[in-house]
């Protein structure tokens, strides 16, 4: 399983914004393997890349790339 | 018929019947068992969840649907704190990705201190999910043209204030919600305002089909026996709306027989 490199830049990262924050994570990522790493189940969230909501069916074939803008959501309380 | 009171169909929005006419909100609560036992004890079957981003510092048991069960309630995804037509449609979309559903309680505000909606951007957003095959319960003011203006534009429910948005005020304008009842084919939902049971029973008594609401339950000291009193407020407003009250009058009627007293 790829993860989400913790160190500093290297040749193998690519940038992204999750969430607001700009993170560094291994090239050639899936999505399903960012929510894993991030201990996230695909069943209770929502990822929207680059304004565009995956399908929960496309999170294991879809790569993150450099500069893209993910976010992660679900449910919480609200009136 | 109903021999305990008078008839009263179930409300139905869109292809959906709901024996309860209360809905309610899972923001506010202390935590999530004290809101899952409010909600169980106010009978509602359709309860409004927010969008947010995943908190990517904590537990990733802090999703609602890790407490509340999509078979037991129809989740009503929401676009609380959006301030524009497009970001309401984005977090409709999302809502709809996160919950399977097409029903969204579409909300844009206008302004931050009293929270009260923005109609234009509304109607726009409400124009584009409907023609995007959402299910539209449109939070609005208690203004009649803009309530028109939304069922014209396909929403299955039109859900005019009774206050602003966590006031527990109650109902500030209720010949308005009287007429929006009266104009409107699609059930009308009051939603945001209600601060106690009365309230409540008040906001049923103009003959809407529904009241939804959240911070009078969530921020009572025991929202569980709020929730109890709220589910039967609704229904005793319901009751005596169907009932049809006495006329009121400034001036007493004895209730009691004027002949056969002592000489």
């Amino acid at each position: 399983m790829t993860t989400p490199k913790a160190g500093g830049p290297s040749h193998a990262d690519v940038s992204i914004v999750l969430n607001g924050e700009r993170r560094r994570v291994a090239a050639g990522l899936s999505v399903a393997a960012l929510l894993r790493s991030l201990d996230l189940h695909p069943g209770t969230v929502v990822v929207e890349r680059n304004r565009e909501i995956l399908a929960r069916d496309a999170i294991g074939a879809t790569t993150v790339e450099d500069g893209d803008r993910i976010e992660l959501v679900h449910f919480v309380g609200g009136g | 018929m109903n021999p305990t009171g008078p008839p009263d169909p179930p409300l139905a929005i869109a292809d959906t019947t709901f024996a309860s006419r209360l809905i309610v909100g899972t923001g506010k609560y202390r935590t999530n068992q004290e809101m899952v036992a409010a909600i169980r004890a106010s009978g509602a079957e359709m309860v409004t969840v927010a969008v947010r981003r995943v908190d990517l510092d904590r537990s990733a048991e802090e999703g609602i649907l890790h407490h509340l069960d999509p078979a037991e309630f129809l989740l009503l995804p929401n676009t609380a704190g959006c301030y524009t037509a497009a970001d309401a449609v984005r977090y409709a979309r999302l809502g709809r990705a996160a919950g399977l559903t097409d029903w969204v309680k579409l909300e844009v505000i206008g302004d931050e201190r009293t929270l009260l909606p923005d109609t234009a951007a509304t109607l726009e957003a409400a124009v584009e999910l409907a023609a995007d095959g959402f299910k539209v319960m449109a939070y609005t003011n208690d203004d009649l043209v803009a309530a028109l203006r939304l069922e014209d534009a396909g929403c299955v429910a039109v859900m005019p204030l009774a206050s602003p948005i966590g006031s527990g005020l109650g109902v500030v304008n209720p010949y308005y919600i009287r007429e929006i009842k009266r104009r409107l084919s699609v059930p009308i939902i009051v939603d945001a305002g209600v601060g106690t049971a009365s309230d409540a029973c008040v906001t049923m008594e103009q003959g809407v089909d529904g009241v939804l609401m959240n911070t009078a339950i969530a921020a009572a000291e025991d929202p569980v026996g709020m929730a109890r009193a709220m589910k039967l407020a609704v229904r005793a407003g319901r009751d005596a709306y169907l009932a049809g009250r006495m006329e009121a009058r400034e001036i007493a009627v004895p209730s009691s027989p004027l002949g056969g007293m002592l000489g």
